[in-house]
């Protein structure tokens, strides 16, 4: 609760502003950031599914590959589809182990003559080693330590994106695209943590701030801290690196199917394909899937999910209160068995066994932008 | 004629002919921001003092809620369960959590009356 500031933790270029507008900072990820603003974690969750919010995520990792094809070299370490990804086109990716286990999730853009990629805070430096352990030395890793990251998410992101750079309005989801705002130049894409429509947008750090006000100066746009990032990814029924993926979780158990290329599965050539291969032919033993308490009462990360006989199936990897959906919301694994929609379990909730069912993901239906020229 | 006391975890308990309403305080709301679910405790339940009496939720978080005083649970604020977040709007008056027969008077006077509670907020700020 004291307000003395840690400096044993570092600081985004931003933390002077997090202070100003009354930013409650907290450790995260070796970093001190804002949970959360005077208006609070439920309006500020609210005011972004309604208008939009503007986050501080330099925190993350920003990666540049270049070198000769850095696109096949990176396929050795991810299951995607990366040298058929188009110029300017983003995919989602994950960082493997042997056994097919997630090092960290990812987010790859082919900028055209480079690949940028951003990557989890707290496994940064980790994938930074593991990239230049890994791949072969015509590929230099840079990592962007003079950037900062801002994301701006919400129905009304768009609009105000546009204001400064009409094209964005129109840019594809999933998409990558350099421009200027107000003189500052950036490198933004179109995606986001929230389920919403929005941007990522990479400025210089010395801008960071100069470009964070001005956004804030839109009437839409107010500060969002973590926690709503939070709830808003859980609701999103988006994948938090820790919680619900980590070493010892598969793409395969976690629902990231997806996110592995045609090509790639039929291929290999990635850390854990054999394992991978056979969960996909037989089926995990346990898969990732959203939960809803019947009652009020939230049930938090690892909490114990039971079946009606008390028996033991599984844990609570993310889990709390949805203020959209106006109630409790959580995310976890159960064996295959136990993973259709409606299934009842139960949640031990400090030694009671509450009642829940399994349901689909995501909790709240995504709101992301549709239209825009198909690649 | 009431009087209200207060505890380090930031419980008030108001006394009135024997039974104590209990609630947390107007800081201990700040401080966990959104309520979005309180746990009461069940009727006729024999808490003690410095026990675990409640559980309050937040968007974030849960925490527990410490009996002021020993005692036996005899009135829950049911309201709370539609609509926890009177706990962040009237602490100390419609978001109180429950009320107790106190079971031994001589335990309020371990405890700090308003000038004392003020006192303390200041030192922890």
């Amino acid at each position: 609760m004291s307000d003395t500031p840690d400096t044993s933790l570092l600081r985004t270029p931003l933390y002077a502003l997090h202070r100003e507008l009354g930013g409650k900072l907290v450790p995260f990820a070796g970093y001190e950031m804002p949970v959360q603003y005077p208006a609070g974690i439920l309006k500020e969750h609210l005011h972004t599914r309604a208008k939009a919010g503007l986050f501080d995520v330099s925190h993350m990792g920003q990666v540049r590959l270049r070198g000769t094809n850095p696109a096949a070299a990176l396929e050795t370490l991810v299951p995607g589809e990366i040298q058929g990804l188009a110029p300017f086109r983003i995919r989602y990716s994950l960082f493997l182990n042997e056994r097919g286990g997630i090092l960290d999730d990812l987010m790859i853009t082919n900028a055209g003559d480079h690949l940028f990629l951003v990557v989890n805070a707290g496994c940064k430096h980790a994938d930074i080693a593991h990239m230049r352990a890994r791949l072969p030395a015509g590929i230099a890793v840079e990592y962007l330590e003079d950037r900062a990251l801002l994301a701006l998410q919400g129905p009304a992101a768009a609009a105000v994106m546009a204001r400064h750079i009409p094209a964005a309005a129109t840019m594809p989801f999933m998409s990558y695209a350099e421009g200027s705002i107000a003189g500052m130049p950036v490198l933004f894409t179109r995606s986001g943590y929230t389920g919403e429509d929005g941007y990522e947008i990479s400025v210089h750090n010395d801008q960071a701030e100069a470009l964070a006000r001005l956004l804030l100066a839109e009437p839409e746009v107010e500060p969002i801290g973590l926690g709503a990032r939070d709830s808003l990814r859980l609701e999103a029924g988006l994948c938090l690196y820790g919680h619900e993926i980590d070493e010892t979780t598969t793409p395969v158990e976690a629902g990231l199917v997806w996110a592995l290329g045609k090509r790639r599965r039929a291929e290999g050539g990635f850390p854990g394909w054999s394992l991978i291969s056979t969960q996909l032919a037989e089926g995990p033993s346990r898969r990732r899937v959203g939960i809803r308490p019947d009652g009020r009462a939230p049930a938090r990360d690892g909490t114990e999910i039971v079946d009606a006989a008390g028996n033991r199936l599984g844990l609570v990897t993310s889990g709390g209160f949805g203020p959209t959906v106006n109630g409790p919301i959580a995310i976890g694994y159960v064996p295959t068995a136990f993973a259709a929609e409606g299934t009842a379990v139960a949640l031990v909730v400090r030694g009671k066994p509450l009642a829940a069912r399994i349901v689909g993901l995501p909790f709240v239906k995504q709101n992301y932008y549709r239209g825009g020229s198909a690649a | 004629m009431s009087r209200i006391k207060f505890t380090k975890d930031h419980e008030w308990i108001r006394v009135e002919d024997g039974i104590g309403v209990v609630g947390i305080t107007e800081y201990a709301q700040h401080a966990l921001g959104d309520i979005v679910f309180v746990e009461l405790p069940d009727l006729g339940k024999d808490v003690t003092q410095g026990g675990n009496a409640a559980v309050v939720e937040s968007v974030k978080a849960a925490s527990e809620v410490y009996a002021p005083v020993g005692g036996e649970v005899t009135a829950i604020n049911a309201e709370l369960a539609e609509e926890p977040a009177r706990v962040n709007t009237d602490p100390l008056g419609t978001g109180w959590f429950f009320k107790l027969r106190i079971a031994n008077p001589a335990e309020l006077d371990g405890l700090m009356d308003s000038d004392a509670y003020q006192t303390y907020l200041e030192r922890l700020a």
